[in-house]
């Protein structure tokens, strides 16, 4: 069980929150004007990576906050976490 | 008379104070502080149990937690009864019942050790291999399988204890309070640190409480009377928490580690009672120190597994720290030094050890010198090739070893013995190190996995990271200590110690027998009667990954998980294979390192605690008026109220046919309730429902349907505006959690630029939904002041009002069709609104109905439940309700997919009314709906979703879907049953009231 550094709140146990999957996928402005592929993309498309991901949490039981993680799946390494807005790092 | 197989005091074992406790329905006699083993052992009852396949009898091996063999059932036949249980760990009260397992009709004669006799025709993979063909006859087999499967027998009773959990945050946690865990906790407390030292068994200090004295000593004294000194100061140190009979059970990720308390498992049962049992510790510690120390190995050589076949050193702790000698003529088998420190203990006991087999060629440490001069004979370059003795070992062969150790020579030499010790070397305890996370190394002098690569704030000290002797031991301790800590100095950097040195080894992992191997049985997991035939059967049939290996032979999957055999199961497997054992790798250490009982899991969580209930402020009402209940999400719902026997048929049709004849009332305080506010709320709106928003006069209701971004429908609710920039929107009970959490995710992540507040006020208001024709009446009652007409109360409106001076938000919405108000009022009133609302419409027969009435009322309007007529794939074109949703906005949420090619399909399922021929036939939710009865396959078209009969149209009605089900209007379809087939007729999903008249009634 992780603990997790909330930016709001700071360290809490993992219990307090909820995964909410793939970070940085931007919901399209315009809906209408993709196609049918551009939508799923958006709609379904989600990475499953071993190793480094970019994961949005949401502080569910505490704060309400959501926020973005960097966290090796590998080895549940919680390397980063930064705020909603914020851009994600490079490296 | 049992015999007497005490040797001498020892100051772990109080004398004075004798226990009486049975086994196998004979009475005994123990000590107070003996375990079940070491009483058993003083009644000279070695054999315990039987063993899983062959059946054949096991005696106790170990002193500790890797017990395999003595698993026996305690206290069966009672409420406390416990299966599994090692004899080894049970410390004994008076009272105690323990017995045997795995055994019919007794363990002295096992009809199962048939099995024994047929073992040649039970190889590994047996069951795989028998019961294979024919396919059909499988069920006979799994009958005869599942009786022989199994050792003890769960306990069927309810459990009467008391179990419990508790979080513990630390700065050190030291798991084993050995020498070096004990020093590590003193250390680490005296520094500032808050620590926290657990240990399995009830008193501290490991071996070394009871190690030699004369070869090992600290600052000039014996070992284990400084040790004892040590263990005496740490109850002086004020941040330091010590747990005895605490097992860790497993260690996760950031170093979160779950152990479990033992409080009355050693207590008589008078003092079990009304006590927390067991507890369940959840401890995140910011560092762990490991000394979880090492478990002897056994030897695996032909027989090795009968009754006076133990471990060296248990044999040595049965006599030093119990005062139990385990068999009045001892003999070890050695591989390494520690025997000779047991062969030495017992005859400076008086205990008769005849000799010492040794399959090194020689050795020069001080404690071989010692058993030399002591006259006890040693077989160098021996192994044993056989034993004797069915239910108790009475003999043993050896033979001298060649020199590559792979065959043995000469004759065989026969040496009458009635206990074995056997000491096959060490394997440092890195369970709870792998389960973290760790990565293991090997090392190939010492044949060793030690710790290599932590994962957290964790290091491992002692044995249990291969440091066997004493002095090697403090000083690892120390310098590792320091550097982890980050402190300047221990209390034991300078100390003087001596302690025995190895100076010789040899490993074999298979032992040689004069019989080919194929005719011997030398066992590597004792529990599960794996033996090192079985692993090379394995390799011969082609596995070759150690997991694979493991599953086909139940090597290391008994309930001890193997902790003494699956080290030569790696030997074995690599030395046949020609392979390292270093890139063989192993299996897998899980959780729990010894088992838990499920009490201890769910600890408070039972009974009525066993899940969060919510209950609304009416509750008491309802529990009064003998209400039954139904959960919806961790609600409490009156579901329908009985009265004079009613069945829920017989309440049902009364409670619906009241609402739309006179009056009924609802207890609606469970629908989720949000409050927005801020300037952008009307277009927030506008995004997150189907319809428009913007439009919305302030006073006036709506109702909202919300879609995932798949299209699929998720909620839906009334919504208020309150003011200019204020709404409170209604979700459905089981919903308001999730639609809160998506609402807020939408608001922070895509539309930050919004200015909207999200709040949860479910709880805050209570509320009660009046309807029926007369529900106008009874509000004029109970809000004189209010004007109801429809002119300045309309349907779908709002106004704010006050009863008794207190203010509450009335709203003119119906679920039912029938003209009504929903009352929301502040919950600490909530009672006294409902009780006010009953009173009122006495005289109008008022009528508290349940869900299930709200079901079958609503449905006779074809409004739709979400969660019940949609199940996350329909969509409101397939609800018939494209008339909420939007052509005009831009974008909602969803909209797009509402243009997907797959969500615009013609033949998707739809929802559809359903008659049935019979008026009377009341269909079955879930059936299975069909157009053609002779196909073949035959094509399901949908299934019923809600079903009810209705008392206002004196008819069955039911909702449905029906893939094309919106074309198929006055269609017959056929609901085929187990005995019968239901004709049925499509209809329009609004059954009642289609020119909603009654709304304004």
């Amino acid at each position: 069980m992780f603990v997790i550094n909330c930016p709001y709140c700071g360290e809490r146990d993992q219990q307090e929150f909820k995964a909410g999957g793939e970070a940085h996928i931007e919901r399209p402005k315009q809906p209408t004007e993709l196609s049918d592929d551009e939508w799923a993309e958006y709609l379904f498309m989600r990475k499953n990576i071993k190793g480094v991901q970019f994961e949005r949490w949401n502080h569910a039981h505490g704060c309400r906050k959501w926020f973005n993680m960097v966290r090796d799946t590998s080895n549940d390494e919680i390397k980063l976490v930064y705020k909603m807005g914020e851009k994600p790092p490079l490296e | 008379m049992s015999a007497n197989l005490r040797v001498k005091s020892s100051e772990y074992i109080d004398e004075t104070h004798r226990v009486s406790f049975k086994f196998n329905g004979k009475t005994y006699y123990g000590f107070k502080g003996d375990t079940l083993a070491s009483a058993l052992l003083a009644n000279d009852v070695h054999l315990v149990g039987r063993s899983f396949k062959y059946h054949r009898p096991r005696g106790i091996m170990t002193a500790g937690s890797e017990e395999p063999n003595a698993i026996v059932q305690v206290n069966d036949k009672t409420n406390r009864t416990e299966p599994n249980v090692r004899a080894t760990e049970v410390e004994i009260y008076e009272g105690l019942e323990a017995s045997s397992q795995n055994c019919w009709p007794n363990v002295n004669f096992d009809i199962g050790g048939i099995n024994n006799l047929i073992s040649p025709f039970l190889p590994a993979g047996f069951y795989y291999k028998t019961f294979m063909w024919p396919a059909s006859f499988w069920e006979k087999y799994e009958f005869f399988i599942r009786h022989s499967a199994g050792l003890g027998k769960s306990p069927s009773e309810k459990d009467p204890d008391i179990y419990d959990h508790r979080n513990i945050h630390c700065d050190v946690l030291v798991v084993g309070a050995g020498i070096s865990g004990i020093l590590a906790a003193k250390n680490a407390a005296k520094n500032n640190f808050k620590t926290l030292l657990i240990d399995e068994k009830n008193e501290l200090g490991g071996a070394t409480i009871y190690q030699n004295k004369e070869f090992n000593k600290i600052d000039n004294q014996s070992s284990s009377d400084w040790i004892k000194k040590e263990i005496n100061g740490l109850k002086n140190i004020s941040n330091l928490e010590i747990k005895t009979r605490t097992s860790v059970a497993a260690y996760h990720g950031y170093n979160y580690l779950l152990a479990r308390e033992n409080l009355t498992d050693h207590l008589e049962k008078k003092y079990k009672n009304n006590k927390v049992r067991q507890r369940l510790l959840k401890i995140r510690a910011k560092k762990v120190i490991l000394a979880t120390g090492a478990l002897e190995r056994p030897l695996i050589f032909n027989n090795n597994d009968r009754p006076g076949i133990m471990l060296s050193t248990a044999v040595k702790k049965y006599a030093d720290f119990f005062g139990v000698k385990c068999g009045e003529k001892n003999v070890f088998f050695t591989n390494n030094d520690s025997a000779y420190e047991s062969a030495l203990c017992l005859y400076n006991k008086g205990i008769k050890v005849d000799a010492i087999i040794d399959i090194r060629n020689n050795s020069n440490s001080k404690i071989v010198k010692a058993i030399e001069q002591v006259g006890i004979q040693i077989y160098w370059s021996h192994t044993v090739v056989d034993t004797n003795g069915y239910r108790r070992l009475n003999n043993i062969s050896i033979m001298k070893l060649s020199n590559d150790g792979m065959t043995v020579t000469g004759d065989r030499i026969n040496i009458s013995c009635d206990c074995l010790g056997v000491a096959g070397g060490w394997t440092p305890a890195v369970h709870l190190f792998t389960q973290s996370g760790g990565k293991l190394k090997f090392d190939e002098d010492n044949n060793v996995f030690l710790p290599n690569k932590y994962p957290s704030d964790q290091i491992s000290v002692g044995s249990c990271n291969g440091k066997f002797n004493l002095k090697e031991i403090i000083n690892e301790l120390s310098i590792k200590l320091k550097e982890f800590l980050k402190i300047s100095q221990t209390d034991f950097d300078n100390i003087a110690i001596e302690s025995e040195e190895e100076t010789s080894k040899r490993n074999i992992w298979l032992l040689p027998s004069d019989k080919a191997i194929g005719k011997t049985k030398p066992f590597v997991d004792y529990q599960n009667d794996a033996t090192a035939k079985d692993i090379k059967l394995a390799l011969r049939e082609g596995f070759r990954s150690i997991e694979h290996v493991k599953r086909y032979t139940t090597t290391g999957m008994g309930t001890d998980q193997g902790k003494l055999g699956n080290m030569h199961a790696l030997g074995i497997i690599a030395d046949t294979a020609g392979v390292k054992m270093g890139e063989l790798g192993t299996t897998t250490f899980r959780p729990p390192y010894t088992p838990l009982t499920f009490g201890t899991i769910v600890g408070r969580n039972v009974g009525e605690f066993f899940d969060i209930f919510r209950r609304t402020a009416m509750n008491d009402w309802h529990i009064e008026k003998k209400a039954k209940f139904e959960n919806v999400g961790q609600w409490k719902r009156s579901w329908y109220y009985p009265i004079n026997g009613e069945t829920m048929h017989q309440a049902v049709q009364r409670e619906s046919k009241a609402a739309r004849e006179s009056a009924g009332i609802l207890d609606a305080s469970t629908l989720g309730k949000i409050d927005i506010q801020g300037s952008d709320a009307s277009e927030f709106l506008n995004r997150v429902y189907t319809n428009a928003w913007s439009k919305l006069a302030i006073g006036k209701c709506r109702y909202g349907l919300m879609l995932n971004e798949d299209g699929m429908v998720y909620d839906d609710g009334v919504t208020t505006r309150l003011g200019e920039n204020h709404y409170l929107m209604t979700t459905t009970t089981g919903g308001a959690a999730n639609v809160l959490g998506k609402l807020e995710d939408y608001l922070q992540t895509e539309w930050p630029e919004l200015d909207v507040y999200l709040t949860s006020v479910t709880d805050h208001y209570a509320t009660a939904s009046v309807c029926g024709p007369n529900s106008k009446k009874i509000l004029k009652k109970i809000i004189p002041d209010l004007d109801l007409s429809d002119e300045n109360f309309p349907h779908m409106s709002f106004k704010e009002a006050k009863i008794n001076n207190i203010k509450c938000r009335v709203m003119r919405i119906s679920f039912t069709g029938e003209h009504s108000y929903e009352i929301n009022i502040q919950a600490s009133f909530g009672k006294a609104l409902w009780e006010k609302c009953i009173e009122a419409g006495k005289e109008y027969n008022i009528t508290p109905y349940g869900t299930e009435s709200m079901h079958l009322l609503r449905a006779e309007k074809g409004f739709i439940i979400v969660g019940q007529d949609t199940d996350g794939t329909m969509t409101p074109v397939d609800l018939q309700m494209d008339w909420i949703v939007s052509k005009k906005k831009y974008d909602f949420i969803g909209k797009r997919s509402l243009y997907r090619s797959d969500t615009m399909r013609e033949d998707r399922k739809q929802l559809v009314g359903l008659l049935t021929d019979d008026p009377n036939i009341i269909l079955e939710e879930g059936a299975q709906i069909v157009s053609e009865l002779n196909q073949n396959p035959i094509q399901m078209l949908g299934h019923i979703t809600s079903s009810y009969f209705s008392p206002n149209l004196n008819k069955s009605i039911a909702l449905a879907v029906v893939k094309g089900g919106k074309d198929m209007m006055g269609k017959k379809l056929f609901i085929p049953m187990e005995d019968k087939i239901i004709s049925v007729t499509v209809a329009n999903p609004v059954f009642f009231d289609e020119e909603n008249k009654r709304l304004n009634a």
